[in-house]
């Protein structure tokens, strides 16, 4: 007796498989569109995986939690990726000894002013306090923002969605936006987009040059720590806390 | 292979382990990121399999947040009602922080060149 297409089904999507091998599957076939297309910055690889993915899970009824068991293994994989980023930081020591000083300098600029433009925007337009408060960490690395969020009273996985839409936005705009100011050097352009957009802004680098990358994966880095460090300390000035 | 994977793992670990003993409001990963660029320091440089799998690892450095984007689906219901504020807020600072910040550094190596 051969087991009906239904039961197939009533199996696969009762394991961990299915998630997993789904969003291997799904991602590459985002990349090789994204490749195909001359790694073109509007077709980024994450936003097409996870439209398709979504609509996928939507069309079969499938809730997050059920896909999340698989792809949890994919997601731990964020840890060791962040402990590694550590090497090509390490093949950049000679760049960043000399430029100790205007490396700190925009780092503190720009962590302040990518929680302070979201905060400000988001009120000004009225969103509700729960928004604010997980749109407040969204330029930092998915880990780090969950984290910061649940401290502040934000909803952790909206932050985790935040999060990745910052990221997109800037490895789709980043290119954009330099290129109009004018900004050319790698280290700087790497650098920037690490700084708002984390590791898919990263990723997106390392893909234009290695050095870009790497600076890219410095400023992820550097803002986790210093946002993560800074925050509460901010928070406690203005009273909030 | 397996022992570079090893090697990121137990740094991580001790990360993790670090930042609860001393109760830091970092996570993991990253003092684990720092204390292997300490120790790379130390032995200047990264063997080989450690390069490869680290290459490796962040040349899909976007596959691994697609778990967290797919995260959206559970959220419709409020980006819905507030997609205009989150939509400018998302895209705005993303572009001003990515102007500023590059601004603030080109201005910081140029000051730093007449200088010397």
């Amino acid at each position: 007796m051969t087991p009906k297409l239904a039961d197939i089904w009533v199996y696969l999507s009762a394991t961990p498989l299915l998630g997993l091998t789904m969003t291997l599957l799904v991602y590459q076939g985002a990349y090789w569109i994204y490749a195909r297309a001359g790694h073109h910055p509007l077709l980024n690889p994450v936003a097409l995986a996870v439209a398709v993915l979504v609509a996928l899970l939507a069309a079969t009824g499938t809730p997050y939690a059920t896909y999340f068991d698989g792809a949890q293994f994919v997601h731990f994989l964020l840890g060791p990726a962040t402990v590694a980023l550590a090497v090509p930081l390490y093949a950049q020591l000679g760049k960043l000894r000399t430029s100790l000083m205007p490396l700190a300098g925009a780092l503190l600029v720009g962590a302040a002013v990518a929680v302070a433009s979201a905060v400000g925007i988001a009120w000004l337009l009225g969103a509700s306090r729960t928004t604010i408060l997980s749109i407040a960490p969204k330029s930092v690395t998915t880990p780090i923002a969950m984290g910061i969020s649940e401290k502040l009273g934000g909803l952790p996985s909206l932050t985790a969605v935040l999060v990745v839409s910052t990221g997109i936005l800037g490895a789709v705009l980043g290119k954009y936006v330099l290129d109009a100011l004018g900004v050319r050097g790698h280290s700087v352009r790497g650098f920037a987009v690490g700084i708002a957009a984390h590791g898919i802004g990263t990723a997106r680098a390392f893909q234009v040059s290695e050095e870009a990358g790497a600076f890219a994966g410095l400023a992820m880095g550097l803002n986790g720590l210093v946002t993560a460090l800074l925050f509460p300390l901010a928070l406690w000035l203005l009273g909030l806390r | 292979m397996l022992g570079a994977i090893t090697l990121l793992l137990v740094y991580q670990l001790l990360g993790e382990v670090i930042v609860l003993v001393l109760a830091l409001p970092v996570p993991g990963p990253v003092v684990g990121m720092l204390l292997l660029f300490a120790s790379l320091a130390l032995r200047r440089g990264a063997e080989a399999p450690l390069r490869d799998t680290a290459n490796g690892l962040l040349s899909h450095l976007s596959l691994l947040f697609v778990p967290a984007g797919v995260g959206v689906m559970a959220h419709f219901g409020r980006l819905g009602d507030e997609w205009l504020p989150i939509a400018v807020a998302l895209v705005g600072s993303t572009v001003i922080t990515i102007a500023v910040t590059a601004l603030v550094m080109r201005a910081l190596l140029r000051i730093r060149k007449d200088e010397t």
